[in-house]
Order: structure tokens, then C-alpha cells, then sequence
């Protein structure tokens, strides 16, 4: 276990509460006294041990096709690596780059529109009357699916992937902000009433902050969703971005660096949702205060 | 924060009385309110009338689910009427032609688990009304709210989310909230139902403190006996649903109040005397055997 200098007899004083880095420090060293670290640390060993006894160290039949983990690291941090994609290549970046780029700007979109949407069906009965069928049928139609439709419907590469991010992530913000709207006690609009508010003030002042929490959540689902259909999305670019990376080396039969692909799209990814989720901590110091309070 | 200490006279004492208040005098005439909810008609309120006088404190006691909250409701303007009318000093709320009330400040509901909204700090919550309102810029808003916070006791509270604080101190806050906007009547739907005896005696001399200086006329439901006769001027017994008037008691208790008239003999005379109705209506309520409802 880790060593602290602070004596365990000694009363914490009551002091001004960290913020920024100094938090973050916090935090981290609070954790260390907890038994998360080491467990998730044990957690991600016993992944790995498992993944390379199945395919390099038994070399089990079917498994041992597919590469290890002793290959996939050493190809990833190979500066010569034989399949072509490894942290010293250029290359790597620049799928990385271009994918976060598609990624950024569907998302954006995805919540320009999915939350003022979501906002006005939760608030708006007969707004809601009026879309909440047609949402329904669209969202679960798989993006694989609207793949050719993209295309004929929007001219070069760039636009139809982005389309096909942003269709994915859109129809998470959308329901989980109207959820949040719906969710929101019918008191506080009736104390909101009561105080005197307009119809806009009670929008401002209850609807928004109070589905803020529902917001919140349905947009590191959606952040996600919108990185899981970048596989298919990017089927119709044809140059770069990871989940051209994964297709096409899986086309080409290159196992490796569609394996190297695959888990850069995921760390990336849960890179994105973290930052989501802190975007989301900052705007609501009133929860994530309440929920310190009850020791989470 | 203003608790009464026995012995010592209350701040109240030996100040000038206040002026005899005008305002806040409702009349409610033969109101029924029949609910539809699955087809099925179900009475909540039945033929009810009641006469509150301007700056009374009317205490409405009776089972859970009876019909208390509906009455509330109509006055406050969240729900529509069927049959009867309310008027606030006056003036027609709701009645033949107009079967729901308009909102408005002049009449602040404080909620039965509490309404202060968890987004916004104490003081931006008190400075809501105002703000809103128009009458304040947000600045002003916020410097009164912090004013009137110390006022009630909770001046070092100002900058916490209601999340922050316990019960007893958000309710409180969510009556300076509502007071701040100087309204006509106050509407308290069971505001200490879910707090433990000794919080709930804390908030019953804050509330006495505060309508000793305020003189706002309360319209306060309860089903707790002793609450309604220690805070109330009029107690008014309600039966079972459909809600009707059962028994009016006038309690005599002189003002300002303070904790030794609980244990003084008029006091018991006035327990005993409502006890009776409100046991009666609730063995039916019991029997009857249905879910409450709002």
C-alpha cells in the first residue's frame, strides 16, 4: 500500500474545498487509500494473462489466428513495424486525428440539435405528440444501414461520415434530455408558477437545469454510440480515420493493426467520455455537491 | 436564528402591535372538485365552504388523502374546480365560468417535500421571485435575498445548494422564499410531515416568529393535532373523502406563543375537543382501505 504523511489520528481540518489540479491531486491520492487502483489494475492483468494464455501461450485451435498481446504491443511500439501502423508512424496520428475531427464536429451537432429538440419534447406536449413516433422508428435502425443512403445523399467522403456520427449520437441526446425533462418534479414548475414566472423564465429556470443531469448522461452515451458507428460510418471514406483503419485492415487480412486500431478507438473514446463527464461535473456544481454529501 | 427562550420575553413582545391586516382574506363557497381520473368519478372535495379571515392562521386537519391538498391546489391554481367559488380578498380566483386559478405571487405554496429548486443556491432561490417578477434587477434580487436569509437565521447559508442543508433549514428558506414577495396568503401543504418531532418544534416557532412579524395570512394543512392548535387560529376538521367541513374550532391561545402553552391546560381542553372528530374520520379513512392520493 501506498505511504501517506498524513497520520491517520490527525482530524482533518476543515478548509476551503480544492478545485482544478489540486482536486484532481486530491482525489488521486485518495484513491490510492482505496482498494479501486489495485483491483483495476489486478482486473486488467487478468485480461491480458487471459487473452495471452488463449492465443500464445496454450495457442488453443481458433485462437491462434488471432494475435496476442505479445505481438500487438510489440507491433505497436515497434519504431519498424512490419504491418505499417505502430506510435512511431505518422500515419497512426493522423487516423487518430481525423477521426477525432469527424467525432468533434458530429457530436457538436448532435447536441445543437438533440438537446433543444429533446428540450421541446419533454416540455411541449404537442410537440411531442408530433415527433416522438418518428424518432422511435428512426433510432433503431442500425447506421450500417443508412450507409448507402448517405452516399447518394451527400456529395465527397467528409459529409456522409459525419451524417452517420451525428444520426447515431443524435438519437441518444435527443430521448435521454427529453427523459430528463420528463423526469423534472412537477413541484418545481408549480413553485415557479407560483413565484410568478413566464413561460420562458420557467424554460430558463426549471426545464434546462433541471434535466442538466439527463443531458448530461445522454451525451457520454452518446459521445460513445457516435464513436461505435464510426466502423460503419467510415466505410465511405476512403483514406483515413481509425474505423477506416480497422475495415480496411480486415480487408486486406492484416490482423494486427486492426487490432491496434480497434483499441486506440477505444481508449480515445473513453478518453472523450471522461472529458464529457468533467464538462458535465463543472456545469452542475449543485449535484455533484449533493452526491458528495451522500459519500459518492 | 429566533427561538423563543420561556421565561424571556419574544423580540415581538413590547414592539407595537402590528397593524390589524387587510389583505389575504379568502372565502371559499360551496366548492366540489370531482376527479376523472380512469373513468371513474371520484369525489375529492364536497360542497365545502370556509371563511378566512384576513391574517388568520386556518389549520385544515384531517386523514391522509382526503381531499386537503385538492382545496390547496384550487387556491394556489395548479388544479381547476367543478362546482363553488374562491375568492381572495374579494376578488373571484376561481369560480362558475373560470374553473381554475391563475398563478400568481400573491399567493406562495410551500411544498410538502420542499420545492426550493436544487439548481440554485439559497439566496439565488429567495431572489427568484422578485427577479422574475421584474421588480429587482438580479443584483438587488440577490442583495435582499442575502438580507432576508439573515433575517430568518440562515445568513451563512446563502451560497449552499438546498442539496446542502438539512431539511429543516431548506424549508425554511423556501419560507423566506415566499415571503420575500410579500404575498396575501401563505399555503403550506404538510410542510413538516416528514421531520422528527424536535426539528419539526424548531420549525413551528420559526414559522410563529414569522407571521408574529408578517401577520400573512396561512392557510395550513396538516393532520397532526397538536401542530394545528398550537400554530392555528381556526382549526378546521375535514372529513374523509370527498373532503367536507366537519367541525370548526377557534383556538384562543393567545399571541405570541411559546412552547409552554403545550403543556397548559387550555391547551389539552382544545386537544380533546378535536380529537374526537379527527379519530372518527380517520378510523373511516383506515377502513375504507384506499391508496392515498394527492
Amino acid at each position: 500500500m501506498a505511504t501517506t504523511t498524513v497520520t491517520t489520528n490527525e482530524v482533518p481540518q476543515r478548509r476551503v474545498a480544492p478545485t482544478g489540479l489540486a482536486l484532481a491531486w486530491h482525489r488521486f491520492k485518495k484513491s490510492l487509500r482505496s482498494p479501486t487502483p489495485y483491483l483495476t489494475v489486478f482486473g486488467i492483468f487478468l485480461w491480458f494473462f487471459t487473452y495471452w494464455l488463449l492465443c500464445e501461450g496454450l495457442q488453443l485451435p481458433r485462437f491462434v489466428k488471432i494475435p496476442g498481446p505479445v505481438t500487438i504491443i510489440s507491433e505497436w511500439f515497434s519504431t519498424n513495424p512490419s504491418q505499417g501502423i505502430s506510435i512511431f508512424t505518422p500515419e497512426y496520428y493522423h487516423h487518430i486525428a481525423v477521426s477525432c475531427r469527424r467525432i468533434a464536429i458530429a457530436f457538436f451537432l448532435a447536441t445543437a440539435i438533440g438537446v433543444p429538440l429533446g428540450l421541446l419534447m419533454g416540455w411541449s406536449r404537442a410537440f411531442h405528440d408530433y415527433t416522438f413516433p418518428i424518432l422511435e422508428t428512426l433510432r433503431p435502425i442500425p447506421i450500417l444501414a443508412w450507409v448507402p443512403l448517405a452516399i447518394l445523399m451527400f456529395q465527397g467522403y467528409e459529409t456522409p461520415v459525419i451524417f452517420l456520427a451525428t444520426l447515431a449520437s443524435l438519437f441518444v441526446t435527443t430521448l435521454n434530455t427529453m427523459l430528463g425533462v420528463q423526469s423534472i418534479d412537477e413541484a418545481y414548475f408549480r413553485a415557479a408558477g407560483c413565484l410568478g414566472s413566464s413561460k420562458w423564465d420557467v424554460f430558463k429556470h426549471v426545464v434546462v437545469p433541471g434535466a442538466l443531469p439527463y443531458i448530461f448522461t445522454g451525451l457520454q452515451i452518446s459521445i460513445g454510440v457516435a464513436w461505435f458507428s464510426l466502423v460503419a460510418a467510415e466505410m465511405v471514406s476512403g483514406d483515413y480515420g481509425l474505423g477506416y483503419l480497422i475495415l480496411s485492415s480486415y480487408v486486406n487480412g492484416v490482423t494486427v493493426p486492426m487490432v491496434i486500431g480497434m483499441l486506440t478507438l477505444g481508449f480515445v473514446g473513453w478518453f472523450t467520455s471522461v472529458l464529457v463527464r468533467m464538462i458535465g461535473d463543472r456545469l452542475m456544481q449543485w449535484h455533484v455537491r449533493a452526491l458528495a454529501l451522500q459519500g459518492r | 436564528m429566533n427561538i423563543a427562550i420561556p421565561g424571556q420575553p419574544s423580540p415581538v413582545q413590547g414592539l407595537a402591535p402590528v397593524a390589524k391586516p387587510t389583505r389575504g382574506q379568502i372565502s371559499i363557497k360551496n366548492v366540489t372538485k370531482i376527479y376523472d381520473p380512469e373513468g371513474v368519478n371520484v369525489m375529492a372535495v364536497d360542497d365545502c365552504s370556509m371563511e378566512i379571515a384576513a391574517g388568520e392562521v386556518c389549520m385544515i386537519v384531517g386523514p391522509s388523502g382526503c381531499g386537503k391538498t385538492t382545496l390547496l391546489n384550487a387556491i394556489a391554481g395548479f388544479h381547476s374546480i367543478t362546482s363553488g367559488e374562491i375568492r381572495l380578498d374579494g376578488e373571484l380566483l376561481c369560480g362558475p365560468g373560470k374553473p381554475k386559478a391563475d398563478q400568481g405571487a400573491d399567493r406562495i405554496v410551500v411544498f410538502q417535500h420542499g420545492a426550493l429548486f436544487p439548481w440554485k443556491t439559497l439566496a439565488e432561490n429567495v431572489a427568484y421571485g422578485p427577479m422574475v417578477q421584474g421588480k429587482l434587477s438580479k443584483k438587488d434580487a440577490l442583495e435582499k435575498a442575502h438580507f432576508k436569509l439573515a433575517e430568518a437565521g440562515l445568513g451563512d447559508f446563502g451560497g449552499k445548494y438546498p442539496g446542502e442543508v438539512s431539511s429543516g433549514m431548506a424549508r425554511r428558506a423556501e419560507i423566506v422564499r415566499a415571503l420575500i414577495n410579500d404575498p396575501a396568503v401563505l399555503l403550506l401543504d404538510e410542510p413538516y410531515r416528514a421531520m422528527d418531532a424536535l426539528t419539526k418544534s424548531i420549525m413551528h416557532e420559526s414559522l410563529l416568529e414569522v407571521y408574529d412579524r408578517t401577520k400573512v395570512t396561512i392557510f395550513f394543512i396538516t393532520h397532526d393535532l397538536d401542530e394545528a392548535i398550537f400554530l392555528g387560529d381556526k382549526v378546521y376538521v375535514v372529513t374523509t373523502r370527498p373532503c367536507r367541513l366537519k367541525k370548526t374550532v377557534e383556538v384562543k391561545l393567545p399571541r405570541p406563543r411559546n412552547f409552554e402553552m403545550l403543556s397548559s391546560e387550555e391547551f389539552r381542553v382544545l386537544v380533546s375537543e378535536i380529537n374526537e372528530a379527527v379519530h372518527e374520520e380517520a378510523i373511516k379513512a383506515f377502513q375504507s382501505g384506499e391508496r392515498e392520493m394527492a
